[in-house]
């Protein structure tokens, strides 16, 4: 058991370090496209991200709509499309609030590109799925529950 | 609580067996198909027939959404196009499978399993795949390698999508093979003492805990399937399952007891179009 | 090597809606191999750029919280059928893969 625990806890100090590295030596050129800087991905919790990612007490919006399922059918691929009606939307960050990293993916718009996203997730529990939005150097910000349960059919 | 309710629907079920219990020998296939849809779109008027080949997102908008989303560009793509490159491949002959299945393979895999007279004896399409295989001096897969025969089949039966299923019960050998399966089907086993029937018939619809069951209409058009991506699930595959389900021993996959229960199953969605290969939960 | 990523660009209205589905992985480092009890070590992409005609429309961030064989949907106004998408990503691994795509 105790063994087991330390192979464990060995393994994820392993990994995590070798992320880290690689973040550390990736970050030059990630930092100058996109906004959000690896650290924020590595936080373990959403007020860490959202600092590491210079967001501080993003307001409540009703013109972001975030589609995604009440009942995540597997929490392996939750699809969720994000769209912003804000003006001048320039990122839309996608949080998945109880994730062991919740910061999942973080995209730049350049001009042109319409306020909108879609992809799809891993969650490993019901959680509030939040979204994000940067436009006009202001933070906005609005989440859906996404429930998500281990199930076994699937015909 | 639940267990309870299901033992409940159960008794409620008796009063369907007419046709389809064991006291229906004499019904036709046809008779059985008709009678199972007059149940399920009875209790359930608001689903439309077509859309059983959804399975259990029929009966839930917000798990059909989910599919529709993954299904604009779906995950598994790539294994599709590994069964297309097994697909063209020639064979050790120098033929491929398109020059020895009828139809050079394409709009046939609702005509499957058929019952083949003269070996007297239901075919599944894996079966005409690995006779293709045996006679062209390759060997059989395993019908339960879902890296081979699985990933064959995935592309294989996409080439059939849209087909009307239309599964043949014809002459006294045929029948009793439809039977048999009927039997497996209708049969409690397991330490649990389920039939496929308990959840698929009497509480298709219905949540069993997490679970949204799907009805057995519709159930045979769609394998296989990738759950959540690209987990590659045969219908036999999912058989194994639902008998571990229901803590039974499960028959070999490709043996005649699998066959015939798929022969049974399959011909239950004659009429729907075939829907291969999609994701699922 | 990097199996292809697949890039659908079609125009409706004059906003470009371009699909992509890349294939990778995306192991987090967090899930412990069924079998052997040891964690899978992490691999996934990092990042993901866009650009049509040679002017980026999109970058993103991604973590392996991103599901395997990652999709990525996105709109965007001005382009023309024709006109050329390329998407490349890196991972943690520092491999990378590029595809394009022409609007239809």
């Amino acid at each position: 058991m105790n063994a087991l625990r330390r192979n464990v806890l060995k393994g994820a100090a392993g990994a995590g370090t070798v992320a880290v590295a690689v973040a550390a030596g990736l970050l030059k050129p990630t930092q100058a496209l996109a906004g959000a800087p690896r650290s924020a991905f590595e936080a373990k919790n959403v007020g860490d991200a959202l600092k590491n990612m210079g967001v501080s007490a993003p307001a409540d919006s009703k013109d972001i709509t975030i589609k995604a399922p009440d009942i995540a059918e597997n929490g392996a691929v939750v699809p969720v499309e994000i769209t912003s009606g804000i003006a001048g939307t320039t990122s839309i960050a996608l949080i998945a609030e109880k994730n062991a990293t919740p910061l999942v993916a973080d995209f730049d718009l350049s001009d042109g590109t319409q306020g909108f996203v879609s992809t799809r997730i891993k969650m490993g529990q019901t959680a509030l799925v939040r979204a994000v939005v940067t436009a006009g150097g202001k933070s906005y910000t609005a989440a859906k529950e996404v429930k998500v349960t281990i199930g076994g059919c699937g015909g | 609580m639940k267990q309870k309710k299901i033992t409940n629907l159960l008794a409620g079920l008796i009063g369907l067996g007419m046709a389809l219990g064991a006291g229906a020998a004499h019904a036709t296939p046809e008779q059985d198909r008709q009678e199972l849809i007059k149940y399920y779109t009875t209790k359930y008027p608001n689903v439309k027939l077509d859309d059983y080949v959804y399975g259990a997102l029929a009966f839930d908008p917000d798990s059909k959404a989910q599919y529709d989303a993954i299904m604009e560009f779906p995950p598994y793509e790539a294994v599709i196009e590994k069964g297309r490159k097994m697909w063209e491949t020639p064979l050790k002959s120098g033929k491929t499978y398109a020059d020895c299945l009828p139809n050079g393979g394409k709009q046939i895999a609702g005509n499957y399993p058929m019952f083949d007279e003269a070996r007297g004896k239901v075919v599944t399409l894996q079966d005409a795949i690995n006779d293709c295989r045996v006679a062209n001096g390759e060997e059989a897969y395993k019908v339960s390698d879902m890296k081979t025969m699985g990933v064959l089949t995935a592309y294989m039966r996409t080439l059939s999508d849209g087909m009307l299923m239309n599964i043949k019960v014809e002459g006294p050998k045929a029948m009793a093979a439809y039977e048999e399966g009927k039997k497996a089907f209708f049969s409690r086993k397991g330490q649990l003492n389920f039939a496929c029937a308990t959840c698929h018939v009497q509480n298709a619809g219905v949540r069993l805990r997490s679970e949204l069951i799907s009805p057995a209409i519709g159930h045979a058009v769609h394998w296989p399937v990738f759950r959540g991506g690209d987990n590659l699930v045969t219908l036999q595959q999912r058989y194994d399952g639902c008998y571990k389900q229901v803590r039974a021993v499960p028959p070999a996959q490709g043996s005649a007891a699998m066959n015939n229960l798929e022969y049974f199953h399959s011909s239950l969605s004659n009429g729907l179009p075939m829907k291969a290969s999609v994701f699922r939960k | 090597m990097a199996e292809p990523m697949r890039i659908r660009a079609t125009m409706a209205g004059d906003v470009a809606d371009v699909k992509v589905l890349m294939n990778h992985p995306m192991e987090t480092g967090q899930r412990k191999d069924a079998k052997t009890g040891q964690l899978v070590p992490a691999h996934y992409i990092t990042q993901v750029t866009a650009t049509i005609n040679g002017k980026n429309v999109l970058t993103a961030g991604l973590s392996g919280g991103v599901s395997k064989n990652p999709y990525l949907g996105f709109k965007v106004k001005g382009p023309k059928a024709g006109d050329k998408v390329v998407v490349s990503w890196v991972d943690n691994t520092g491999d990378k893969n590029t595809a394009e795509a022409t609007i239809g």
